[in-house]
């Protein structure tokens, strides 16, 4: 019955789901069947398991109240002020999460860390830092430094939907500050606070690099980083296991309980930052928003500047001449192309079957049919690489299969970020021209050509780079896979960071920052699309 | 010659029935209030939706096997008829090839068929370029290259003004005339339908009266309810006498 009611252009992208379901499905089972004895609640009985669960909770917690709290009064002084260089600040904003990880925290460590710029100020007076960057700080300042943005900008977008009317009102009825706040403003912003905050909390719940990076000792670690631990360092899969099971537990309930609070806000893909009209504008409101927009200038960009200052140093053509950088860069490259390249085509199939049935009003089935395909949300990447590793040795030699295994892993933990951003564009090109294409017979090819890319191109590519970038900055499928001889830039500069040479790990660090902010800037120059004046 | 033979069709509860014939060459204006089916009839010609039972034949063959780009009609929607992304000239040649591999002698047919619609000027342009009424213009022009011998018509004209929405419809009847084309018109404009229908459907609770001559389309109507909407409809004083 229901077989009957697929149309054979949703064949694949239905296939492809499940597929993606069962594939994520086996890889896990491999993993708990490789343990004998799976009871959960060793994890309560255990004290140090009961820990790492609290901490991660803890500092996801802390990290998603600061980053959520700092990004309201920040983005509403962003609203409704003009500056020089605003656009560039609002593009960096939109980098800051899918820069690679240890980039940021290369250039966090430069001026927060134990010799970077701050220690080299207070050693000038003789006094000693008075922090440590390493530990709770450290995680919560980098998950800031990823999430304050980003929550900046979706407060934006959605102040940015308020109707200019709306504005001209509240001048008119003589609403100021804080009460056009509270009547005009905040309800726009309150509408964005559940699915915010869910997401941020869920990307720092299973925030992984970063604390590897800063963690700096068992005090500090979350199940993700533990479940690495088990795996890598005491080849223990039972612990691996147990682990994975119950991260998989928490995760399941927390995306449950976020999709329940959330609902589905859904804001126009397209933001037009309107020109605001200020009139009550009084010294007080003016340093009010310019302290804000400080803090967060302040907060985003000496890290970066940082990266690109100290990347220029003696060691630059020390390490462009060594062999395994350009191994590492040649296996950066690769996996992130394919893992890029598999997951934009994945999406397109599977938005091909789900937009269908939304047509149609189908929705449930549509967000089934995406929710499969974005299971690895809930699953952490590591265990699939750990559930693939099992199921794969016994075809062969794994140093010979691990670049494949780290480009599928790459690959689907992209692909959520590759729905997301395809599925309104492609969404509103079927509402649009479904009936035509029927009407004049554009079919496959033809359809895919004249119809979906002619139109689509800026976001499938666009898709392609955001899903490269995250792929080439990942350090979580190649942290368990990576060995001396295969190694990616991530790796390689965390190696490097891991023995001191910070010379060399801001050169790497430099170039990886140059590779994803590059790839954005050239494919947007050379698909620049042609300005077409509108006729009013 | 279009016919309609006890077609049903069921949608959310909504029951519709159409058993009626459309002589060829007329051009008919579908009337009724909004809501009633109007569409429905429209898209179950062009194939979009299957009836449940019943028969559409068009000159004695049913079409119900046939997609819609195979059925022997072209169609102008009320909006998105063109593709945003490509340019007049690239919309229309989809009419012709859906990959755009044109001949030489379609490419100087487009030529033609703009010439005669009056989009020659404007083939360059992208829709955006374009005011709402060359916009339609260019889909009529897509509708005339793909050569079928039957237009429909779902209000396609209703966001222009008056004066425009009927110099539009003109030009429509003076093409559908020579090329001896078919043309059914949904519409909520009586005064369109005066203006270039030789015939009328009136679909009211998903059921339509038979095409009738425009000439019977009264307030002094036998149907009650086609006469109380037209007197709803307008006040007009031709009408009324």
């Amino acid at each position: 019955m229901v077989i009957k009611q697929i149309k054979p252009v949703q064949l694949p992208g239905v296939l492809l789901s499940i597929g993606i379901f069962t594939f994520v499905l086996m890889a896990v089972t491999a993993l708990l069947t490789h343990s004998s004895s799976l009871n959960i609640t060793d994890i309560w009985s255990d004290a140090y398991y009961r820990h790492i669960t609290v901490f991660s909770f803890y500092q996801a917690f802390l990290s998603t109240l600061l980053s959520v709290v700092l990004a309201i009064p920040i983005s509403h002084a962003l609203s409704r002020r003009e500056f020089w260089g605003k656009t560039l600040l609002l593009k960096l904003f939109a980098t800051t999460l899918v820069l690679p990880i240890l980039v940021a925290v290369f250039g966090l460590l430069a001026i927060y860390g134990n010799s970077g710029l701050f220690a080299s100020v207070f050693a000038y007076f003789n006094l000693k830092l008075p922090f440590s960057i390493f530990g709770l700080n450290g995680i919560l300042l980098a998950h800031v430094f990823f999430n304050l943005p980003f929550a900046c900008r979706l407060f934006l977008q959605a102040l940015g939907s308020i109707p200019d009317k709306q504005h001209q009102l509240a001048i008119h009825l003589g609403l100021k500050n804080w009460y056009k706040f509270r009547f005009v403003e905040w309800p726009y912003i309150r509408g964005q606070l559940p699915h915010i905050t869910g997401l941020i909390f869920m990307l720092c719940f299973t925030s992984f690099a970063t604390v590897m990076a800063l963690g700096g000792g068992p005090k500090s670690t979350t199940i993700e980083l533990a479940i690495y631990q088990a795996i890598k360092f005491d080849f223990d899969l039972q612990v691996g296991a147990l682990l994975a099971l119950w991260q998989i537990c928490l995760c399941a309930v927390l995306a449950v309980f976020i999709q329940k609070i959330s609902g589905s806000v859904l804001l126009s893909s397209n933001f037009h930052s309107i020109k605001n009209t200020f009139i009550h504008d009084s010294v007080f409101s003016r340093c009010w928003d310019f302290s804000w927009i400080s803090l967060i200038v302040l907060l985003v960009l000496p890290p970066l500047f940082m990266v690109l200052i100290s990347g220029i140093n003696l060691k630059f053509f020390v390490v462009l001449s060594d062999i395994n950088f350009w191994y590492a860069f040649k296996n950066s490259l690769l996996i992130a192309f394919f893992a890029g390249l598999i997951a934009v085509c994945c999406a397109f199939f599977i938005l091909l079957a789900s937009r269908q049935w939304r047509l149609i009003g189908l929705n449930g089935r549509a967000d089934k049919i995406e929710m499969l395909a974005t299971i690895i949300l809930v699953t952490p990447g590591l265990v699939i690489s750990t559930g693939l590793f099992l199921l794969l040795r016994e075809f062969g030699s794994l140093s010979a299969m691990s670049l494949y295994i780290v480009i599928v892993v790459n690959a689907l933990m992209a692909l959520p970020f590759a729905l997301k951003s395809l599925a309104q564009p492609m969404l509103q090109n079927a509402q649009k021209y479904e009936l035509l294409c029927a009407s004049l017979g554009i079919f496959s090819l033809n359809r895919f050509y004249w119809v979906e890319w002619k139109s689509l191109r800026k976001p499938i590519l666009q898709a392609l780079c955001l899903s490269f970038v995250l792929s080439i900055g990942d350090l979580s499928a190649i942290a368990l896979f990576g060995s001396h001889s295969f190694s990616t830039l991530p790796l390689y500069l965390f190696q490097l960071l891991g023995s001191y040479q910070m010379e060399s790990a801001a050169v790497v660090a430099l170039v990886l920052l140059v590779l994803s902010v590059g790839v954005f800037i050239v494919v947007e120059s050379v698909f620049k699309e042609k300005v077409v004046k509108v006729k009013e | 010659m279009i016919e309609f033979s006890k077609v049903n069709y069921n949608y959310q509860q909504q029951q519709f029935h159409f058993d009626l014939q459309i002589k060829q060459g007329s051009l008919v204006a579908i009337l009724g209030p909004s809501g009633t089916g109007k569409s429905t009839l429209l898209n179950l010609l062009a194939g979009f939706i299957s009836p449940i039972e019943g028969d559409i034949k068009i000159n004695e063959q049913s079409i119900l096997k046939q997609a819609p780009y195979q059925r022997p009609l072209s169609i102008l929607f009320q909006d998105n008829n063109l593709f945003t992304h490509l340019s007049a000239y690239d919309n229309i040649g989809l009419g012709l090839h859906p990959g755009l591999k044109l001949t030489d002698l379609q490419k100087e047919h487009l030529q033609t068929v703009a010439l005669q619609v009056g989009v020659e000027e404007l083939l360059t342009r992208f829709p955006a370029e374009l005011s709402g009424g060359e916009q339609q213009r260019v889909a009529l022009a897509r509708c005339f290259v793909q050569d079928k011998p039957i237009l429909l018509l779902d209000e396609p004209f209703s966001a222009l003004d008056p004066i425009l929405r009927v110099a539009m419809l003109e030009r429509v009847q003076s093409l559908a005339k020579s090329e001896n084309v078919t043309v059914l018109m949904v519409t909520h404009h009586i005064e369109d339908a005066l203006a270039v229908a030789s015939d009328f459907i009136f679909v009211d609770h998903g059921q339509s009266l038979a095409a009738e001559t425009i000439d019977q389309l009264k307030v002094s109507h036998p149907n009650k309810h086609l006469a109380h909407f037209l007197s709803v409809q307008v006040g007009d004083a031709k009408l009324i006498k």
